[in-house]
């Protein structure tokens, strides 16, 4: 018998249904058959890339080998890495950065560019670190080196983090001084960009914890505060060998630039360690002290930010099943969003037209995004489709994240008649002129002009991360060789040479390897064309950190170019 | 019908005022509440903030801290009743509770002394008089021979008369000097003859008593009580054999191993002592009792509430101190003896702060932590401290009692460890592992008691740091238990860092989540902790361990040590100190405490029946921070070690001292004026003045000499001072002991 009790239960369930469609409108579907071949194959393959990965990381993480860190103990002192755990706040997140920067770039290795670069709080607040590796190559700076030590201080600049610099560095790497030295972003700038940061507000903090020599010094000198470590620490502008060389005067290290000279006499700096430990704590006091400096407002953003969020519906994990290793074969963007965003939901916008570009509202971690993310090949509709949604984003402050797996834009008479050059350079201005915080993940292949519509390395986005199976070149190494190979053989029966099909596929083998080789995510990576290479699980987090990172500046309001109509 | 004691007709109290401190005067307070009764506490200046003031419904301020001038100053203690209209005042137990002066000076002053008469404290109060009395009154005393008469021959009979093995001890003097135990009667002789020798070199006097030893004593004591109408009860027995430096640290009801007939014969003992001298009130009979012969022999009786009082509580289910104010009010007893109820069995352990090592001499600090256990109808826990208060030297270093009954004895002994294991405090040394192990040791849970158990079985009680599998054992623990204090560390400074994240800052919290998150690695720390091992302090135990964040949530702990796998442990903090932590497939409750004391973080850690306590250097060492401002910048390099220059150029305006005077670091040596500034130039370190050369009025150029300072003694200032400090402090320890 149905009791009359039911009733009062019934209509309370239905409020609560209600309530919870309201919630529900934009669960994304799961997209993932676990059961498939395909599922098996892509995790296996990424499985695969992901050991890669490891090994090459573990490789940088061991900085410059064992000899070496044992010397640095012996010294009394800590790895950079270990440097930075002690500043950071105990048992916090740190976002590194480029750990693979350098990778088999020169004859020789240089494990993480021989520095170390990324973002965690101090005191709950987020700071970048800038940490020189001194049991790589002594801490010298290689032009690599000089190119992330500027992309960290970019990377600052954009979000006004306070910076700080663990030095521990024999200065520039004087054998390949024509790459490090003269040019506009080499090694001056560093200290150019000290200058303009400090005028800003933003904090420089430099704590020298080894040799600090030549125009490394003037890391220090154009600190805000500087910390110096009595017995390790040393700020010269020549050593004493240069010091004997040049005018004859002998004198030890220590006297000539160390902790108690600088503090007590020169001025040079201000806080005497006893121990490196005792500096990397003067370090955090002094971020401590900061009070407002470099805290320049908030976004806008933040008020909407809710703090009760959900996880995704989906297992992260499986982000590493999504991504097929073959990129002409197509994956729905959805699975992959379904499995980053706030309780898997996504409100799309403009779901039914031009299709091949998924565009859409949804929160991480609380904080509203905008999202788009390639389904295909650009279209006129979709890039006419992305640059609506990038100027709704911008209006109403809503940081935007790219997820590009992109061949290009469609190509063709029908294409170009219909002006797909035009709305293609719609999507990259919008793109270009967008104020709000961008991050960009590269989830697939990144190729041409749809690498910059879905802003690419140019563009500016304040972070830039790939999963191990990205490739990025102007175009396929398959189309490129035909492409190529079409003009050699023009020119060749010009000059009336005979070519033969076997010393055409050989030219076309040779451009398809160059491709792939300069294509590979490593090749990359290592030249600093994006921020690091990530494992697919942690994109949620990562995309996380980048937009906490890029909220601590006040907002800019957009301002567009004149859109080719 | 009022009884010949009750002369004086004093109204019914309605206030009363406890001459006493600490625990007991917080307990006696309670049951004064309880009756409607309210309350006044005296304090000297060391007991301004402590519990019992707090308790007490009004306080009055008696005096600085020696007890002489506050505790056991009588006439400010009647006067503070006065002032504050209290009727009666309770003397708890020490201080001024059994002196006969003091409770006449009540009466006097029309106050209600809430004791026995002052002519039984008197009587009581003098040893050799009580035997008398209670030998008149059949009471058994120690054979013994007390004469004057000191010829061996009869000496040698009336030991022959008292029963062998006799004590041999001179009338006059102490501390065992002369003492001989004779076991045999052809050893008597010469013991007598040593012992005479002894004594005339030692005192002067040679005269010579004789005793019958007890090879292996009891102590057992008898609750008595009595009302002003001449009714007396006694509320059974209290066994408090095990005891240390002739202080009780155990103490139990019904005693052990006894039978109901001598129980019932003791009770009578007892009770005939206290109708000797016309008694009233709560007091106390002890008896020693000869294991061997199963005799037993009165001693003394105490005159006051006793500490262990409680026992008896718990085994008959009565308020002492209610029945000592309805005594005090002129009541009679509320029952008779037929009706004294005997439930179960209690013991008492009492919790000291003291060095257990080194002869269990008294502590003295702050207790940083301080978590008894939860009392409920059969744990009672009396403190009259508080997390944050201080044990000073100034009186008895108890921190609490801890009583607790059961159906039987063995129930309640087991009740007994399970809450010492639990009772948590740390900032101060105590006895309380030491109980644990008394209470663990096989013949104490058989109730094989004696005076000198711990005397005894010292082997099984203390820790001996030679002993190596003990060692082992005693490592392997703390290497674990170290394990957990790591966990539990970690995890606490998660959560204290996550709680105090200012909450405007949006997304700033998943920086803190957890585990932190590393690009592929996982985030690591080292942690260093040093074992303190009370037991041996030469030793040291560090472990360095290496913590790594797992993706579960939980730490790999690892040791440097080769062999030696790493432990998962998961902790989950369950309430500010208290934890659950699961490490290979068991979990279990632990609590943490940790301060700072002396640049040292100090952290304990209890689980099950272990606690332990470890030791971290505060990361950073900066005894020497000061170096490079002792270094001034009168001194520079180009001059020899001691000179000091000018600091400016300038005018010298007056020298304050003579060339090779003997100077004080800082003392001023010559004033500059520069700048309209005048400028004092002082001595940067004490020594002799040298080379100075400068007079008044004359110009000094920049950064020149000015004169030097030679050390001349080698001893620094500061390491005479930690000396006489280090004497002070055990002048203060000796002192204390003499009290």
């Amino acid at each position: 018998a149905v009791s009359t009790t039911s009733n009062p239960w019934r209509s309370s369930k239905s409020i609560q249904l209600l309530h919870k469609r309201d919630f529900c409108l934009g669960v994304l579907p799961d997209g993932v058959d676990r059961n498939s071949e395909a599922f098996a194959q892509n995790s296996k393959a990424m499985e695969g890339l992901i050991s890669q990965l490891q090994s090459h990381i573990n490789k940088a993480l061991a900085g410059g080998g064992e000899e070496a860190v044992k010397r640095n103990r012996k010294r009394n002192k800590l790895l950079p890495r270990e440097r930075i755990d002690k500043l950071i706040d105990p048992g916090s997140s740190f976002l590194e950065l480029s750990q693979l920067a350098g990778h088999e770039l020169y004859g020789e290795t240089l494990p993480s560019g021989g520095i170390i670069t990324g973002i965690g709080p101090v005191h709950g607040r987020l700071c970048m670190f800038v940490a020189n590796d001194p049991t790589v190559k002594g801490g010298t700076y290689y032009p690599i080196t000089v190119k992330k030590h500027l992309r960290a201080q970019e990377i600052a600049a954009q979000c006004k983090l306070p910076c700080i610099y663990l030095v521990d560095s024999g200065g520039a790497f004087l054998p390949k001084q024509a790459e490090v030295f003269p040019d506009k972003d080499n090694f001056g700038r560093i200290f150019y960009n000290q200058a303009v940061m400090s005028a800003e507000g933003i904090p420089q903090i430099a704590l020298v914890l080894g040799s600090c020599t030549a125009g490394g010094a003037y890391i220090p000198a154009m600190a805000d505060e500087s910390v110096m470590v009595k017995g390790n620490a040393t700020i010269f502008l020549a050593g004493p060998p240069l010091v004997k060389a040049a005018t004859g005067e002998e004198v030890t290290a220590e006297d000539l630039g160390g902790a108690s000279v600088h503090c007590k006499t020169s001025g040079v700096s201000d806080y005497f360690a006893q121990d490196e430990l005792h500096g990397l704590a003067l370090g955090r006091n002094i971020v401590k002290n900061l009070h407002m400096a470099g805290k320049q407002g908030m976004m806008n953003g933040l008020h909407n930010l809710n703090p009760e969020y959900k996880e995704p519906v989906y297992d992260v994990k499986e982000l590493r099943s999504i991504a097929p290793i073959d990129h002409k074969q197509a994956f729905d963007i959805r699975s992959v969003i379904a499995r980053i965003v706030d309780g898997s939901e996504f409100d799309e916008f403009k779901k039914q037209y031009g299709t091949t570009l998924v565009t859409g509202f949804a929160r991480i971690f609380g904080q509203p995004f905008g999202i788009l993310g390639n389904n295909g090949i650009l279209f006129n509709e979709s890039a006419l489709k992305g640059a609506h949604f990038i100027e709704l984003c911008t209006q109403r402050n809503i940081p935007l994240v790219f997820l590009q797996n992109i061949t290009g834009f469609m190509v063709g008479s029908r294409s170009e008649a219909n002006g797909i050059a035009k709305s293609g350079a719609k999507m990259v201005m919008a793109v270009s002129c967008a104020k709000v915080p961008k991050v960009t993940i590269m989830v697939g292949g990144s190729f041409g002009a749809g690498n910059y519509a879905m802003c690419g390395r140019a563009y500016s986005p304040n972070f830039l991360f790939l999963w191990p199976n990205a490739k990025i070149s102007v175009m396929g190494g398959a189309q490129a060789a035909s492409v190529l190979s079409q003009i050699e053989s023009a020119n060749k029966k010009k000059q009336g040479i005979q070519w033969t099909e076997e010393e055409q596929e050989n030219f076309k083998s040779k451009i398809t390897e160059a491709y792939e080789r300069e294509g590979n995510c490593y090749y990359s990576t290592a030249r600093l064309w994006d921020d690091g290479i990530i494992d697919p699980a942690d994109t949620r987090k990562i995309i996380g950190f980048c937009i906490s990172a890029s909220l601590n500046r006040p907002l800019e309001d957009t301002k567009y170019g004149v859109f080719r109509m | 019908e009022s009884s010949p004691h009750d002369t004086k007709t004093t109204s019914r109290i309605e206030k009363i005022l406890i001459a006493n401190r600490g625990e007991i005067a917080c307990r006696i307070m309670r049951t004064a509440k309880r009756l409607g009764i309210r309350t006044v506490a005296v304090y000297s200046d060391a007991d301004r903030d402590s519990l019992h003031v707090k308790s007490a419904d009004e306080a009055v301020h008696i005096g600085p801290p020696p007890a002489r001038l506050s505790y056991l100053n009588g006439s400010a203690i009647v006067e503070a009743a006065i002032r504050t209209g209290a009727q009666a005042i309770h003397p708890g137990y020490g201080f001024l509770s059994e002196s006969s002066d003091f409770a006449t000076l009540c009466e006097e002053k029309g106050l209600n002394f809430v004791g026995p008469p002052a002519s039984a404290i008197r009587d009581m109060g003098d040893k050799s008089a009580s035997k008398r009395i209670m030998g008149a009154a059949g009471v058994p005393l120690v054979p013994g021979y007390h004469g004057s008469e000191q010829d061996i021959e009869l000496m040698k009979s009336e030991a022959d008369r008292i029963g062998y093995p006799i004590l041999i001890k001179p009338t006059h003097g102490g501390g065992g000097k002369g003492m001989r135990i004779v076991q045999t009667p052809n050893e008597f002789d010469d013991s007598f003859l040593g012992a005479q020798r002894e004594a005339a070199a030692s005192f002067g006097i040679n005269t010579i008593l004789l005793e019958k030893y007890i090879t292996k004593p009891r102590h057992i004591e008898v609750q008595i009580f009595g009302d002003k109408h001449g009714n007396v009860l006694h509320l059974y027995e209290r066994d408090c054999s095990v005891q240390r430096r002739h202080q009780k640290i155990i103490e139990e009801a019904p005693a052990p191993n006894v039978m109901n007939d001598f129980r019932t014969h003791l009770g009578q003992a007892a009770v005939s002592a206290a109708k000797a001298v016309g008694y009233h009130n709560a007091g106390t009979v002890e008896f020693i009792v000869d294991t061997v012969s199963g005799q037993f022999f009165f001693m003394e009786m105490n005159t006051r509430l006793q500490v262990e009082h409680p026992v008896t509580e718990m085994i008959v289910g009565q308020d002492l101190v209610e029945w000592q104010i309805s005594v005090a009010n002129g009541e009679p007893l509320p029952i008779n003896q037929s009706q004294v109820p005997l439930l179960g069995h209690a013991f008492e352990a009492r919790i000291y702060a003291e060095n257990v090592p080194k002869g269990f001499l008294p502590a003295t600090g702050v207790l940083h932590h301080y978590r008894p256990v939860p009392v409920s109808p059969t744990v009672r826990v009396e403190t009259g401290v508080e997390q944050g208060d201080t044990v000073s030297m100034h009186y008895d270093p108890m921190i609490a009692k801890l009583v607790v009954s059961g159906e039987n004895r063995s129930a309640a002994l087991v009740k007994l460890k399970e809450c010492l294991s639990k009772f948590q405090v740390a900032g101060v040394p105590t006895n309380i592992n030491f109980l644990q192990k008394l209470a663990d040791h096989r013949e104490f849970e058989n109730g094989n008691v004696e005076t000198h158990f711990i005397e005894h079985y010292k082997d099984d009680l203390f820790t001996d740091p030679n002993n190596l599998t003990c060692a082992k054992e005693t490592y392997d623990n703390a290497r674990f238990s170290a394990t957990l204090v790591a966990a539990c560390l970690c995890e606490k400074e998660h959560s204290t860092i996550k709680s105090s994240l200012p909450g405007a800052d949006g997304l700033l919290p998943i920086w803190y989540s957890h585990p932190p998150f590393r690009a592929h690695y996982q985030a690591s720390r080292t942690l260093e902790l040093e074992l303190e091992n009370e037991y041996d302090e030469s030793s040291s135990n560090f472990f360095t361990f290496s913590i790594t964040y797992q993706s579960d949530g939980s730490y790999l702990i690892e040791t440097e040590e080769v062999n030696s796998p790493g432990l998962g442990v998961k902790a989950t903090l369950l309430h500010d100190q208290d934890f659950r932590v699961e490490t290979d497939g068991v979990s279990m409750d632990v609590s943490l405490s940790a301060f700072s004391k002396d640049k040292i973080k100090h952290i304990h850690l209890w689980h099950g029946s272990h606690h332990y306590h470890f030791r971290q250097k505060l990361e950073l060492d900066l005894s020497d921070d000061n170096e490079i401002q002792q270094n001034t910048n009168f001194e520079t390099a180009s001059h020899p070690p001691g000179t000091v220059v000018a600091p400016m150029a300038g005018l010298v305006v007056k020298v304050l001292v003579m060339d090779g005077t003997k100077v004080e670091e800082g003392q001023p040596i010559l004033v500059l004026e520069a700048m309209k500034m005048e400028h004092v130039v002082k001595a940067p370190f004490t020594g002799h003045v040298h080379g100075l050369q400068v007079t008044a009025g004359q110009q000094v150029s920049d950064r020149s000499p000015l004169f030097s300072v030679k050390n001349f003694h080698s001893l620094a200032g500061h390491d005479i001072i930690a000396k006489c400090m280090e004497n002070s402090v055990l002048e203060l320890h000796d002192s204390y002991i003499a009290l």
